[in-house]
């Protein structure tokens, strides 16, 4: 307390602050300056993408400067957006991914709200498993999914590999995990008191749920959405792993396998399809970045 | 509406005994109050009548059966909740009727209970807002409302206003009772306040560690507490303990507090003392506005004495004043014209036809 | 519950007999239906996590037509070849490097933005976060591109200054680099939004006080960001440390492991060894060499999250 008055009251007090001020500002401008460079660097392969996106075979070939459009041209998007296999490709990718996020929160819905408040044998271990299970990889479980999908085939005679919908059952031991575990996290901080006044008020734990829990929590359960969405979109190493044949692609795959022809590379199409796969993160990102911020902080700072 | 009784209700968790057995009657219409510090059981014994706890021993009946295994939703109860616990994502409307339309009431009925609690509650220009868009003393209202609108045979409460500012749960507290005025439902109210207790109450129940300390009336209480603890709970400033003894000097019975100060006791006082007079842990409790400053002219039984004052306070309309005897702070509550100062000697006088005298080791009012 | 029932016993038979009927009906009807509900979690978490996590041990004792049981046959073949070496090197440098850079990274610019006027943060922000949302394959591909050895634009810049061509993705320190240049493009921006939050966690007193106390900027940094912050950084830095080490589709879409296995990590190589390879079993071992270190910074994340929850 002494120190401050005696600063203020001090000779040096003017131009203390001038220098305060005069430092913010110096500061500032640098923080711009810094992050212009590091804005550049974050979006210089997206915008490369867009440049490419709209270059002709013979502009890339001539080796013009990359950098510049010289004749814009729309052919590679006509190109891709015509061809029946690049549709595939997206269709795929598309209903898996519905697919899985109606998956995933049908399953970690119910589980959160059973393990953020119906306290019961073995619940807290249960929830610590779950967060363990979101940390293990898909690079460590591929192999041996592979070759348990491989045997139920041969067992059974139900043919799960080199099917599209195979990954139904793969992705969400990525999603669930996560979704369920920011869901405990998200319900976890919803006062006690409001359940009880629910079922005061005549609910059922199901009615609790889905008329109470879910409306309030739908920040975290868009946020849910959102990741487990993005997850199913730009999963790489499992349809690589568990499909073959062009038809049963999804998107990153497919550009990858089949607009690869050997060693030439249609780069324009490459570059558009890249940027077409980008695109539904990106709006979905775009339009509700709030809600994909939270999912991704959440993680730690819930639960 | 419904009478509700306990019978050696008992909680337990794990280890400890929440609530160690506790029988209480409450009749029809009647606004009952439990009273006491945190972590006495008051909460876990109204959560129990709600169902929200499964009681560990004994019976609860509402309305005379037996509901121990009843779960909430069936008791026909309804309940404040400290922190309102409103559902944020539903309008005042919404909140107040969700128990209704869960349980299928026509809406034509649903919409005239709604309408009437608002209008009782006057929140009815409110009816279409979110909790957010509330004040406190609304949001407290509507809960009010949610809980009236089911017309449920008992209203529970759970320290509805602690999250209130002081002045809004004055009037908050007033409008409480108004509504328990009309609608004449059977309420347990649960507070750690011993003013609210006091003010709502037809009776109160004062609970310590467990169990129930007293039953009765507010003025019972206060004028009739059974034990130390009673006593020093209720009513503020507290109740003066002071360490003293009876002596018998020349016939007359005298309460003694230090070596230089003692008492005569009134005769009517003396006559039911006679017993403990060898005790000789004893305690004299003695409430502040029973010492005030010296008149002129002194009733029988008010014994004047001197004191150095060590610290002041002036509450406008009295004066606190504090003073030590014998290592013990006592406080009394004098005239602001007494002239009362810090550090200033006062002559002070005791009203002795209103002392309590207790066992120290018991801490049984005798 | 045993204890309650236990002294109920004690009280009155009749009464406790019909109370612990309704007690544990209760009970039952309420673990019954939330085990109801984990029920399809549970299952998918033991059949597809837990049961191929151990039945991934299983593999890695076959031989490679998996008919017979080798023991720990795989582990004595990798241990003798120079490439099982020289990705177990590859893998702890890519790794490390990465999340260093990416957790130094984030914290500078996470900085930055915070010292932008609060109205303008969301902006830069959403910028900075672009290359964490584009799926990896993707932006992976345009690195790629940018990075091809007879069209780099890269190079094409670097010319104007005299510098190059370098050889991205052709040379064996180059291919590293830019390896681990993509994974910290992609990484960053997660290390920034972590940080950024805690950040904004920290309260405005804090720096107030330790101005007042004449800290200057960094000393404001060491004494009080840091420290307010070190839980979440150390939480984040785990986090992408497992992400990292098991990172299969920059390397795999960038170099493919090449050139001459001088890229190949763990995940890169055991799809190369067990997929591409057909040889599962081996394939099977080289994962299984991502689980120790997996398991220590799960650990540390555990510890971490538990304190969290017992300080709240």
């Amino acid at each position: 307390m002494s120190a401050i008055t005696i600063d203020k009251a001090g000779p040096t007090r003017k131009v203390k602050y001038g220098s305060m001020s005069r430092d913010r500002a110096w500061a500032l401008r640098w923080s711009y300056f810094f992050l212009v460079l590091f804005a550049i660097f974050s979006l210089t392969p997206p915008l490369y993408m867009l440049i490419t996106s709209l270059k002709s075979s013979a502009e890339i070939s001539a080796a013009t400067n990359p950098w510049w459009v010289y004749h814009p041209t729309l052919e590679n998007y006509i190109g891709l957006l015509t061809s029946n296999q690049f549709l595939r490709f997206f269709w795929n990718s598309a209903w898996v991914s519905i697919f899985v996020v109606t998956i995933t929160m049908l399953i970690s819905v119910p589980a959160a709200f059973a393990l953020a408040r119906m306290k019961f044998w073995g619940s807290a271990t249960l929830a610590t498993g779950v967060f363990l299970t979101y940390l293990i990889p898909d690079t460590l479980l591929f192999i041996p999914l592979f070759k348990m999908f491989a045997l139920v085939g041969d067992w059974t005679g139900i043919q799960l590999i080199n099917r599209w919908y195979v990954l139904l059952f793969i992705y969400p031991t990525l999603t669930v995990p996560f979704c369920t575990w920011i869901m405990i996290g998200y319900f976890a901080s919803i006062p006690k008191e409001l359940d009880e006044a629910a079922i005061i008020d005549g609910a059922s734990w199901f009615q609790t749920l889905t008329r109470i829990f879910i409306p309030v929590a739908l920040p975290g359960l868009i946020a849910a959405t959102i990741f487990a969405f993005t997850v199913s979109w730009a999963q790489f190493l499992y349809p690589l792993v568990f499909t073959t044949s062009t038809d049963q692609l999804v998107l990153p795959v497919g550009i990858i396998t089949t607009l690869i022809k050997g060693d030439v590379f249609n780069w324009g199409q490459i570059m558009t399809g890249a940027l077409l796969g980008a695109a539904p993160p990106l709006i979905i990102y775009a339009f509700l970045m709030d809600y994909y911020i939270a999912g991704l902080t959440a993680g730690a700072t819930k639960g | 509406m419904a009478e509700v009784s306990l019978r050696k209700v008992v909680k337990r968790y794990d280890e400890v005994e929440a609530v160690r057995g506790i029988d209480l009657d409450i009749a029809d219409h009647e606004f009952v109050v439990l009273v006491g510090p945190s972590g006495c059981g008051k909460s876990t014994t109204l959560r129990m009548i709600a169902g929200l706890e499964d009681i560990s021993d004994g019976d609860i009946m509402i309305g005379g059966d037996v509901v121990n295994d009843v779960p909430p939703k069936d008791r026909d109860i309804a309940m404040v909740f400290q922190n309102y616990a409103l559902y944020p994502h539903m309008t005042v409307a919404e909140n107040m009727s969700f128990g209704l339309r869960l349980k299928h009431y026509p809406k034509a009925e649903i919409k005239t209970r709604v309408a009437e609690a608002a209008r009782m509650l006057d929140i009815t220009d409110l009816i279409d807002r979110k909790p957010k868009q509330l004040s406190g003393g609304q949001r407290q209202r509507v809960a009010m409302g949610r809980a009236i609108v089911r017309n449920p045979k008992v209203f529970l409460f759970d320290e509805p206003l602690s999250n209130l500012d002081a002045k809004l749960r004055v009037q908050m507290r007033i409008e409480i009772k108004k509504v328990h005025q009309k609608v004449r439902t059977t309420t347990v109210y649960v507070t750690h306040d011993q003013v609210e207790a006091m003010t709502l109450a037809d009776r109160v129940v004062v609970m310590n560690h467990g169990r129930i300390e007293q039953i009765g009336t507010p003025n019972e209480l206060y004028h009739k507490p059974a034990t130390r603890f009673v006593a020093s709970f209720i009513g503020s400033p507290a109740m003066n303990f002071v360490p003293c003894r009876l002596e018998d000097v020349g016939g007359r019975m005298h309460i003694r507090l230090t070596d230089r100060l003692a008492f005569p006791v009134p005769p009517a006082r003396a006559a039911r003392y006679q017993a403990v007079l060898r005790t000789d842990k004893l305690l004299l409790g003695i409430r502040p506005e029973h010492i005030t400053e010296a008149r002129q002219h002194l009733e029988p039984g008010v014994e004047p004495f001197d004191a150095v004052l060590d610290v002041t306070e002036p509450m406008g309309m009295e004066t606190l004043v504090y003073f030590t005897l014998d290592g013990t702070q006592i406080c009394g509550r004098v005239n602001p014209n007494a002239g009362a100062q810090d550090g200033a000697p006062l002559r002070l006088a005791v009203d002795l036809n209103n002392i309590h005298l207790l066992n120290e080791v018991t801490g049984v009012v005798l | 519950m045993v204890d309650v029932a236990f002294q109920q016993n004690r009280v009155q038979a009749t009464k406790a007999v019909r109370k612990r009927n309704g007690l544990h009906k209760a009970l039952k009807r309420k673990s019954t239906v939330a085990f109801l509900m984990t029920l399809p979690l549970i299952l998918l978490i033991a059949v597809l996590v837990v049961y191929p996590a151990f039945y991934s041990l299983h593999l890695a004792t076959l031989n490679k037509s998996m008919t017979k049981f080798v023991g720990l046959g795989n582990f004595e073949f990798l241990f003798k070849r120079d490439t099982f070496w020289l990705v177990v090197k590859q893998s702890c440098i890519f790794a490390i490097s990465a999340v260093i850079f990416k957790a130094l990274i984030g914290f500078i610019v996470a900085h930055f933005v915070h010292n932008v006027p609060a109205n303008k943060q969301r902006r830069w922000r959403g910028m900075l976060l672009v290359p964490w949302v584009i799926p990896p394959a993707m932006s992976t591909l345009a690195w790629l591109w940018l990075f091809d050895p007879s069209y780099s634009a890269f190079n094409y810049t670097l010319s104007f200054f005299g510098i190059g061509p370098i050889p991205w993705t052709g040379d064996a320190n180059w291919a590293r680099f830019s390896v681990i240049l993509v994974n910290v493009w992609y990484g960053a921006p997660f290390f920034m939004i972590m940080y950024l939050a805690a950040l904004k966690s920290v309260p405005e007193q804090l720096y107030e006080a330790a101005a007042i106390d004449g800290a200057n900027w960094w000393q404001r940094i060491w004494y009080v960001t840091l420290p307010m912050m070190r839980n979440i950084i150390a939480i984040t830095t785990l986090f992408s440390l497992i992400v990292t080490f098991a990172n299969f589709d920059i390397v795999r879409i960038l170099t493919a492991g090449g050139p001459l296995d001088h890229t190949h990590i763990f995940a890169t190589w055991a799809f190369r060894v067990g997929i591409e390879g057909s040889d599962i079993p081996l394939g099977a071992s080289v994962s299984l060499f991502m689980v120790p270190i997996l398991a220590v910074a799960a650990i540390f994340i555990l510890r971490d999250i538990s304190k969290r929850g017992n300080e709240a």
